[in-house]
């Protein structure tokens, strides 16, 4: 199995890519949308997944960034975000893993509880952001979580979406 | 409130912060570890079963038994201030008038509703998990009869009772003029329980709110009915879930055999009386990967609405019944 390494390729210039790992298509695909649209000093890339592993087969970027969505909602997202974390190199997770946790304002819906997130997120030393994507936008940090402070010309055609859907395997999918 | 006092000894030259949270109430020890940045992991979750308290022999069963096999409307209350069960028969007359003016008003009226009614406050010894717990009461709508010659009850056409069980954490923070009953059940018509709302939020400066049951309680809930022992089961363990899709959702029912269900939870079960979060996470994975085999359907995906066991059942509305006595 190909596990997620933080440097095996060489960067790209001015160029951040980010990984969005979530079983809720929908919801990445708007973050992702919405993080785009954002002002970002250098050219933003925002590859979306179910799980990982990705398949060894497509060309990508080096990944800087790798966002877990966890869904309060939804158990299996834990679950399949557990799944997945066994697939990232543990240097990846020197400052360059974030842990999303949706939905935990509508304390009604939440199937699992906010201190397993805040454990998980603890255990892997990475920090956890709130949010709940199925209502607003959401406010990215991503400049300051990639550290892309250099000022540079942004073309505008350089800022134009860059999406790429990772397509995985079918495996615990329905 | 005295335990949280400063500890008696003199303050010394050396006093560090720490003595003062000797008797540091969960919140305060909370706010210290936020403000010295340690994280606060707390551990996971394990409740203990609750023994058969000796407060049970304080419960009268006459009273206790028509609260049972009924459907109840769950509402969170915040405390009560300056209520005094002392003066239960005073409430019962400003809650009696203040329901038939709110009846006359026109509020809420069917043509021909007997106005007859009357309020009884009664407490309910016994309804309480610790000694600290308030005394919980019961408020009850019974139709007057007509012809005064008799005597007898009428018809209980409205039921509510308010308890608080296993408060401690609440009744710290609590101070002294405020009795603290955050559990409210309502049996009964709408209309009345609303009218009821309203007098208790005028009278004791509290607040109303539904209470939900979201669907990490509802699992806790079935693993720890399906742990209790039921002489003979009248009814098969269900779950309901709903499942997130577009135009309307969709229902997944899925009913076990009781007895299957507990030898499920008996392999998983260690400690006897206490469960913990493990155990409940095994006994929902446990179901949902069996479903998941025969029907390819990730039950985890979806929310679980409604648990339904021989001891009782839980809707996430917040209505719940109990089966056994």
């Amino acid at each position: 199995m190909s596990v997620l390494r933080p440097l095996d390729k060489l960067p790209s210039l001015n160029t951040a890519t980010i990984l969005l790992v979530g079983t809720e298509d929908a919801l990445l695909q708007q973050l992702a949308d919405s993080m785009l649209k954002e002002d970002c000093a250098s050219e933003l890339k925002v590859h979306l997944a179910k799980s990982l592993p990705l398949p060894s087969s497509v060309n990508r970027p080096r990944i800087d960034l790798i966002v877990f969505v966890v869904n309060l909602h939804s158990k299996y997202s834990l679950q399949n975000t557990e799944e997945s974390l066994r697939h990232v190199d543990a240097s990846f997770f020197l400052g360059k893993v974030c842990f999303l946790a949706t939905g935990a304002g509508r304390e009604s819906h939440c199937s699992i509880h906010r201190h397993t997130v805040v454990k998980l997120a603890h255990t892997y030393q990475s920090p956890l952001l709130y949010c709940d994507l199925e209502v607003s936008m959401l406010i990215t940090e991503t400049n300051t979580t990639l550290g892309c402070g250099e000022r540079v010309v942004s073309t505008q055609w350089a800022r134009r979406k860059w999406l790429s859907k990772d397509s995985v395997s079918q495996r615990g999918s329905f | 409130m005295d335990s949280y006092d400063v500890p008696e000894s003199t303050p010394s030259a050396s006093s560090r912060p720490e003595d003062y949270f000797v008797g540091a109430t969960p919140l305060q020890k909370r706010l210290e570890s936020i403000r010295k940045q340690t994280s606060f992991i707390p551990t996971p979750p394990r409740r203990k079963v609750p023994q058969c308290s000796q407060l049970q022999e304080d419960v009268d069963p006459q009273k206790v038994a028509f609260l049972l096999h009924k459907q109840w409307t769950l509402y969170s209350l915040t405390p009560l201030y300056k209520f005094s069960y002392s003066n239960l028969k005073e409430y019962s007359r400003l809650l009696n008038a203040f329901i038939v003016a709110e009846k006359q008003k026109g509020l809420a009226v069917e043509v021909g509703e007997d106005f007859n009614i009357k309020v009884i406050f009664s407490t309910l010894l016994g309804m309480k998990g610790t000694q600290r717990d308030p005394e919980a009461f019961l408020v009850q709508i019974l139709s007057k009869s007509q012809l005064p010659s008799e005597n007898r009850e009428g018809k209980v056409l409205w039921t509510g009772w308010f308890c608080c069980i296993f408060g401690d954490s609440l009744l710290e923070t609590v101070s002294e003029d405020f009795t603290c009953l955050p559990l409210f059940l309502a049996n009964g018509a709408e209309s009345n329980t609303a009218i009821i709302g309203t007098w208790f939020q005028k009278t004791f400066d509290c607040y109303f709110s539904p209470l939900t049951i979201n669907a990490f309680n509802l699992s806790w809930m079935a693993a720890m009915w399906t742990a209790c022992k039921v002489d003979h089961y009248v009814a098969t363990t269900e779950f309901l879930w709903s499942v997130p899709c577009s135009p309307q959702s969709l229902d997944i029912s899925y009913a076990i055999h009781p007895e299957d269900a507990k030898a499920l939870w008996d392999s998983i079960h260690k400690t006897p009386g206490e469960v913990t979060q493990e155990e409940v996470d095994l006994f929902m994975d446990c179901l949902y990967s069996h479903f998941h085999r025969h029907f390819k359907i990730h039950l985890s995906a979806t929310r679980l609405v409604r648990v339904s066991t021989s001891v009782a059942s839980a809707h996430t509305d917040g209505k719940i019944k109990d089966s056994v006595s």
